[in-house]
């Protein structure tokens, strides 16, 4: 077993997350992002690093930009996740619950 | 210089971009807009299409910067619009009859004026560019909030029909594309950090501006004819936390530090207003738009308790809505309503029932409150969910991707309203929620205050205009538009006939000695240690609690900061210099703030001001404007006639100033 002397993780740490196996580094993200949460991977084509999540403030761009679909996802902070219920049913639900509602798939007004 | 290297963080890789400290970029245009959101682009573009060489500057990367670069779903004041049935006359007389003549998001009789005759057309300047507003699918036909005609869709007042329903979502990028084809110089990530005067004088006619690149460290120097100023309003003054929920506990753009109030001041432009701010949302906020609510782009949705109950609306005078239509419809004898807070009784619209927070404690009805978007009709629910949330600003990825991936269907589910104490639930942004003691009451959706500005929208300093936010009275989406549209005019028209500028090169250096002193150190203070402790100076002295004593301390101790705390911040590379260089933007619009609520010696309810050595509120006496600026080390304040707009050397009336102003 492993251990390492570093700081605490930041807070929030999960504001934006990046998938190696569709993420084609192109920094796209990281160009639109308003405050350089992200900054590009350090070698040519690898994905790029969140730096500053603790700076993120949720706009979505970085994720509505990106040209590989499923590489970057934008995750509101834990003490900031929605939940709803089903009126039909009385069920609850929440943003990051465990076995999940199936996707709603309609796209929206104007298409994506 | 050229030899520091920046590290980050503890694992000390190094930066990913070159450094640059100290190598200089040095360029002459005859417009130079300074703050590249909403405003900023409208004001480039319109300079540009003027035939001037226009550069833009902005901290961020122009493409989606500014609290309103993530999108935008209505837009108001759309007068002349075919179908509005209010006239740009209307708004002229909702500012005489508002308190301090002005409005919280329409502004002064200028404002109001170029608001009620341009709204419109800068939203057709945007369908030009690309974005849609209108119902091209035919997705809504014949629903209650569509003119078949125009295919219009309108949002709030169906009867007014004054505020438009758009997919804003591709506003900014395309602002961008038009910006890039107008072949406007386009500088992204770079933040301006002083404005240059004729001679280095304070108070002299404006020659550009001083930026920095926040990737690089580059340093620029950019003179122009015309600078428009179109940076936003300061925020994150009271409060100031990333430790629980990053930068999302502010509705606007974390960059808004108030940088332009700052340089100005600093260059000493007049500035009024600024003793109305306050702090704006806590810390402990809800997803912005996220939660259960039925204000703003939810109106007007339903809303039921825990066991299905619908919570009734009442119009303006308190007589229950029977129906769903009523609520998007004036009180009889009313002609229009306006969405917007703080608006007269003659322009207040429909609401949920104003004493909820007391059936809630009643036990009438019982938390949780939902959103019942399933029982509402198929297009209303469309519009809200569909249309609204997809283009709104953050929300189309956070809430309408990032809900229904999560499973949120709006066909079926009722998004809950956060849990609040009952008096939260009076009719508003529910999503606001409330700040912890500490951080004191929230402020109403105010303005920080901003520029004192004339007709063409040009500040006290010769050369310099304003447009958006920065201006001292009322802004929204629309109106930030409006304003830079008509302000990049105007630019460009000023630097048809003004001289070319040139720096002081004394100025130059002492700016860039300045902005870099930052790097020079080792071991000083992090960035957000001071800025917390500045937010601490303003929570104790210019808080609920405000008096001569307790404002003139507040001032010793931020002096005492400057001096002491201010000057051990250290950066370890660019990003940090940039945020460093905003605790100092803060703690001098902090200092303007202070000596704003000193120069009024008179409380004020419609202002949101209070002076415990002054408890009278709003004495006649005290019904103007005051207007503070520098002169050397000291503030020199001045009376201004609320109705300054209207008193010469300006026409007594808002059409012939427009129209002599206007430049169309």
């Amino acid at each position: 077993m492993h251990a390492s002397m570093v700081g605490n993780p930041q807070t929030p740490c999960r504001a934006v997350t990046i998938d190696p196996e569709f993420c084609t580094g192109c920094n796209t993200c990281v160009n639109v992002c308003r405050s350089d949460v992200l900054i590009p991977g350090l070698t040519k084509g690898e994905p790029p690093i969140v730096l500053y999540p603790d700076e993120c403030w949720f706009c979505g761009c970085c994720v509505g930009h990106c040209p590989a679909s499923g590489a970057i996802s934008m995750n509101h902070p834990l003490s900031q996740r929605a939940s709803w219920k089903r009126k039909e049913t009385g069920e609850f639900f929440r943003i990051g619950m465990r076995n999940p509602p199936a996707p709603y798939t309609r796209p929206p007004v104007g298409g994506w | 210089m050229t030899g520091r290297t920046a590290d980050v963080g503890s694992s000390g890789q190094r930066w990913p971009y070159p450094i640059e400290y100290g190598q200089e970029t040095r360029a002459e245009y005859d417009v130079l807009v300074i703050g590249g959101g909403i405003a900023g682009c409208h004001a480039a573009i319109n300079a540009a299409r003027r035939g001037a060489r226009v550069a833009i500057l902005d901290k961020g990367a122009i493409i989606r910067s500014g609290s309103g670069g993530a999108g935008v779903d209505h837009w108001h004041a759309a007068c002349l619009n075919p179908c509005s049935k209010v006239t740009p006359e209307d708004l002229s007389e909702l500012v005489q009859k508002s308190p301090y003549r002005q409005t919280t998001e329409y502004g002064n009789a200028i404002t109001c004026s170029i608001l009620g005759r341009e709204s419109y057309d800068t939203l057709l300047d945007l369908e030009q560019m690309g974005v849609r507003i209108r119902d091209v699918d035919d997705e809504f036909v014949g629903s209650d909030f569509r003119d078949e005609e125009t295919k219009l869709l309108f949002a709030y007042d169906y009867e007014g029909r004054h505020c438009i329903r758009v997919q804003g979502w591709h506003a900014k990028p395309a602002m961008y594309r038009e910006l890039k084809r107008l072949k406007v110089t386009v500088y992204d990530r770079v933040m301006g950090t002083s404005l240059l005067t004729e001679g280095g004088v304070q108070g002299a006619r404006i020659v550009g501006a001083t930026g920095l690149n926040v990737r690089t460290g580059r340093f620029y120097v950019l003179l122009a004819k015309s600078t428009v100023l179109a940076t936003a309003r300061p925020f994150r003054l009271w409060v100031f936390s990333t430790e629980l929920q990053g930068q999302a506990s502010s509705f606007f753009d974390p960059n808004c530090a108030g940088d332009g109030s700052a340089m100005a001041w600093k260059a000493g432009a007049e500035l009024t207003l600024l003793e109305q701010s306050q702090p704006f949302a806590g810390s402990f906020r809800h997803v912005v738009y996220g939660t259960g609510n039925a204000h703003n782009s939810w109106f007007a949705c339903n809303i039921v308790d825990k066991n299905g109950r619908e919570v009734p609306w009442v119009d303006r005078d308190g007589r229950p809505l029977e129906t769903l239509g009523e609520r998007y419809r004036p009180a009889p004898g009313q002609r229009f309503f306006l969405s917007c807070p703080d608006v007269p009784y003659d322009y207040e619209g429909p609401r949920l029932i104003p004493d909820l927070p007391d059936r809630i404690r009643s036990g009438e009805f019982e938390l949780p409150l939902y959103a019942d978007l399933p029982g509402m009709p198929a297009d209303e629910r469309r519009a809200i969910f569909g249309l609204m949330m997809a283009h709104e600003g953050n929300t189309r990825i956070p809430v309408y991707s990032g809900y229904t991936k999560a499973g949120f269907d709006p066909d079926k589910d009722m998004l809950q309203a956060n849990v609040l104490p009952p008096d939260g639930y009076t009719f508003g942004p529910w999503w606001n929620s409330v700040p912890p003691r500490q951080w004191r009451e929230v402020g109403r959706l105010v303005n920080g205050g901003g520029l004192v500005f004339d007709w063409d929208l040009r500040t006290t300093l010769p050369g310099l205009y304003a447009a958006g936010e920065q201006l001292a009275c009322g802004a929204n989406h629309a109106a930030s538009a409006t304003t830079g549209r008509y302000a990049g005019r105007k630019a460009a028209e000023n630097a048809q006939t003004a001289f070319s500028p040139r720096a002081s090169e004394a100025q130059v250096e002492t700016e860039k000695r300045r902005a870099y002193a930052p790097t020079n150190r080792a071991g000083g203070f992090g960035w957000k240690e001071v800025q917390a402790g500045l937010c601490r100076i303003m929570q104790d002295y210019c808080g609920e609690y405000r008096s001569r004593d307790i404002l003139e301390l507040g001032l010793k101790w931020l002096d005492s900061i400057e001096q002491s705390e201010l000057a051990l911040l250290c950066a370890r590379n660019p990003h940090e210099l940039m945020r460093s260089l905003e605790v100092g933007v803060r703690l001098e619009v902090g200092r303007a703030m202070m000596h704003a609520s000193l120069a009024r010696e008179a409380s004020s309810e419609p202002l949101g001001f209070k002076r415990v050595d002054y408890p009278a509120l709003d004495p006649p006496e005290w019904d103007k404007l005051v207007a503070i600026r520098l002169d050397g080390d000291k503030v020199v304040s001045r009376d201004l006639a609320c109705d300054y707009p209207l008193m010469p050397p300006y026409a007594p009336d808002c059409e012939q100033n427009y129209r002599e102003h206007c430049a169309l």
